[in-house]
């Protein structure tokens, strides 16, 4: 085993990084699928990761905490539900404003809580198991988010091509004419699926300030919000690939930690360019193939619904 | 009407802020005292609120032309950024030169940089489909992290005590300053230019006319033989290219020399500023000045209330919100008609 001993905690630190955006991922796909295009993910992220940590800060429950973090994504995705799908508002600028709004709120909100510790979420000890070599940190050792985050891509998964919800809600994403015409509420179920969105980036953001660097900085998603967006163009909305795409993403992020520590000689802020640099490539990969892209995107993603009554 | 929802926009986010105000243990009277009348009662004040509007106009007119034509660039901040170290490495080479053409150049070559961050995303989006919203935006973060390398690197002050600074600018490369006494520097000027381009190219020209039926419809342009490629150049280019320029105003204008953080976001918030001016030049130079309003009010505020600088953002964020929740009232007509009798 010698000389391999960095292989766990770097897999470890890739998977706290890309949980966090495979739960932003996985909420942001339920909504596009929906023919909802949220931009303000960051922002929702935001107001999750400020919620969790107050409410962690002051109750020490850390199931509150997430269950905070849920209602505050989806209470912003709220706002974005009632300007674009009840008031017919634009939906690209409506998320931008979501995302500067969400900025600042959350700033405004955390201001008490800069540089305050937080002990960081509980990781899973199953004696025995967890004492494993090797595959015991890894498989039995994680924090439940981690966990729960994988329920979701399942979940997710299954919903949309296992059953009718999933089959009327990808309806209502690819015509919601058709949809509306055999009597189906396109508003009721796309709120549904802003909803779902709005609270898993809200428990995406949540697992920022409690696990992945337990305390509140302001503006501490860094962009992982736009990563999250650009993540299902990369996956051309399937579940699965998501899951792999944010594994990805965790792995350039930690190899950009590791390349430091091992003394690699470039500059910091080289590194940090990573994540946002990979991002802008996998986009101009998976874009050339137009058709590709056009296939599998819900056809009314962006459109707003006008029912012609 | 299209005129009215943004005095409307502003009457309602003034009315949830002093809910906001309240609950956050402010007497909104006295916040609101702070945040619009204050930061503008004195001509010191006036011209400051010209300083902040300088930046957000220059960007946001290039914006509005972008928007106009569905091509949603909302990377002006990394623009902005890249235009502040293409106009100050002109310095940064050239300090020793003292040339009445440092400043021009330093401008021109701050357009060209910002416009040359901008057509990465218009080449992207042109040749590989790539969306540019998330290309333009991932763009920011790395102008963002190039400044902070230089500063922190190759361009430090060699005489700066090893803070992350540049050399300050000499008066060759500083802006002039067109009123004694305060900060009003000749950036202003190249904004009201910007402003008075921008009409004239969307009221007069083909290209403006272009860009109008593009945004409107798409299918109507290419019928007319409108290319859509050349209007994601044209929107981004110059979109880049002023926001280029508002990045060497702010580094050669306010701040002076070359810092690592040189823009309380206002490549950002100048999205809001095109919104609200209805992506109109003239009402962007209105909304401009109401968003810097904003960032004076958040800085006073704060000195006299102790509130933090973040409720300009959450601010802000509000405007859009009403802004949009109004534009309803433009595009459709309320009818209080049961469907009874509508049916009938």
């Amino acid at each position: 085993m010698s000389g391999f001993e960095w292989v766990v905690p770097v897999i470890l630190t890739i998977i706290t990084a890309a949980t966090p955006l495979v739960f932003a991922a996985i909420g942001e796909l339920v909504t596009e699928k929906s023919g909802v295009l949220n931009l303000g993910v960051e922002g929702m992220m935001l107001v999750g990761a400020v919620a969790a940590f107050a409410t962690a800060t002051v109750t020490g429950s850390y199931l509150l905490a997430i269950a905070a973090a849920a209602l505050a994504g989806a209470a912003l995705a709220f706002v974005f539900g009632i300007l674009t799908l009840s008031l017919m508002a634009n939906q690209v600028a409506t998320g931008l404003a979501l995302t500067l709004f969400g900025v600042g709120l959350s700033a405004l909100a955390g201001q008490g809580f800069v540089g305050e510790p937080v002990k960081a979420l509980e990781k899973l000890n199953i004696s025995g198991l967890t004492d494993l070599p090797f595959v015991g940190p890894i498989l039995f050792g994680q924090d439940p988010l981690v966990y729960l985050s994988f329920i979701m891509v399942a979940l997710v998964s299954w919903f949309l091509y296992k059953t009718k919800g999933g089959l009327i809600l990808r309806a209502v994403g690819d015509s919601h004419d058709a949809a509306h015409s055999i009597g189906y509420s396109v508003i009721g179920i796309r709120y549904l699926a802003v909803l779902f969105g709005g609270a898993m980036s809200g428990i995406g953001g949540a697992y920022l300030s409690l696990a992945y660097t337990p305390m509140w900085a302001e503006n501490m998603t860094a962009g992982r919000g736009w990563i999250a967006l650009a993540l299902i163009v990369f996956a051309t909305w399937k579940p699965g690939l998501v899951l792999i795409g944010a594994y990805m993403f965790g792995g350039i992020t930690i190899l950009q930690l590791h390349a430091q520590a091992a003394g690699l000689d470039l500059p910091s802020q080289v590194l940090s360019m990573l994540p946002y640099l990979a991002t802008v490539i996998v986009l101009v990969l998976i874009s050339k193939d137009e058709s590709r892209i056009r296939k599998h995107a819900p056809a009314c993603i962006g459109k707003i619904f006008h029912p012609a009554a | 009407m299209v005129y009215m929802t943004p005095v409307y926009a502003l009457l309602l986010t003034i009315a949830s802020s002093t809910v906001l105000f309240s609950a956050l243990g402010v007497s909104p009277l006295e916040a609101l005292n702070n945040f619009f009348i204050l930061p503008v009662g004195d001509t010191y004040g006036i011209t400051e609120l010209l300083v902040k509007a300088t930046p957000l106009i220059l960007c946001a007119i290039g914006l509005s032309i972008g928007f106009r034509a569905n091509v949603w660039n909302i990377g002006a901040e990394g623009q902005l950024t890249m235009g502040a170290i293409f106009g100050g490495g002109v310095f940064i080479y050239l300090y020793d030169v003292d040339s009445f053409l440092l400043l021009p150049a330093m401008i021109i070559m701050g357009a060209v940089g910002g416009a040359l961050w901008a057509a990465i995303p218009a080449f992207f989006k042109t040749r590989f489909n790539a969306n540019e919203i998330l290309t333009s935006l991932m763009l920011v973060y790395v102008a963002v992290l190039v400044l902070s390398l230089l500063v922190h690197g190759p361009w430090r002050d060699p005489d700066g005590f090893n803070f992350p600074e540049s050399r300050i600018f000499s008066e060759a490369a500083t802006m002039p300053v067109l009123w004694e006494g305060t900060r009003l520097h000749f950036g202003t000027v190249l904004a009201l230019v910007a402003v008075l381009g921008a009409w004239l190219m969307l009221a007069k020209t083909l290209v403006g006319f272009q860009v109008k039926v593009i945004g409107a419809a798409p299918l109507a342009g290419s019928y007319a033989g409108f290319s859509q490629k050349k209007i994601v150049w044209f929107s981004l280019l110059v979109g880049g290219g002023l926001a280029g320029v508002a990045g060497v105003s702010e580094v050669s204008g306010p701040i002076g020399q070359l810092l690592p953080s040189i823009s309380p976001g206002y490549g950002f918030t100048a999205i809001i500023v095109a919104f609200l001016g209805r992506l109109h030049p003239v009402g962007i130079v209105f909304a401009g000045l109401l968003m810097a309003l904003t960032y004076l009010g958040g800085e006073t505020a704060q000195i006299n209330l102790g509130l933090p600088v973040a409720v300009t953002g959450v601010f802000q964020g509000m405007v859009l919100f009403f802004l949009l929740a109004c534009d309803v009232l433009v595009n459709y007509r309320f009818r209080f008609k049961s469907y009874g009798k509508a049916a009938s």
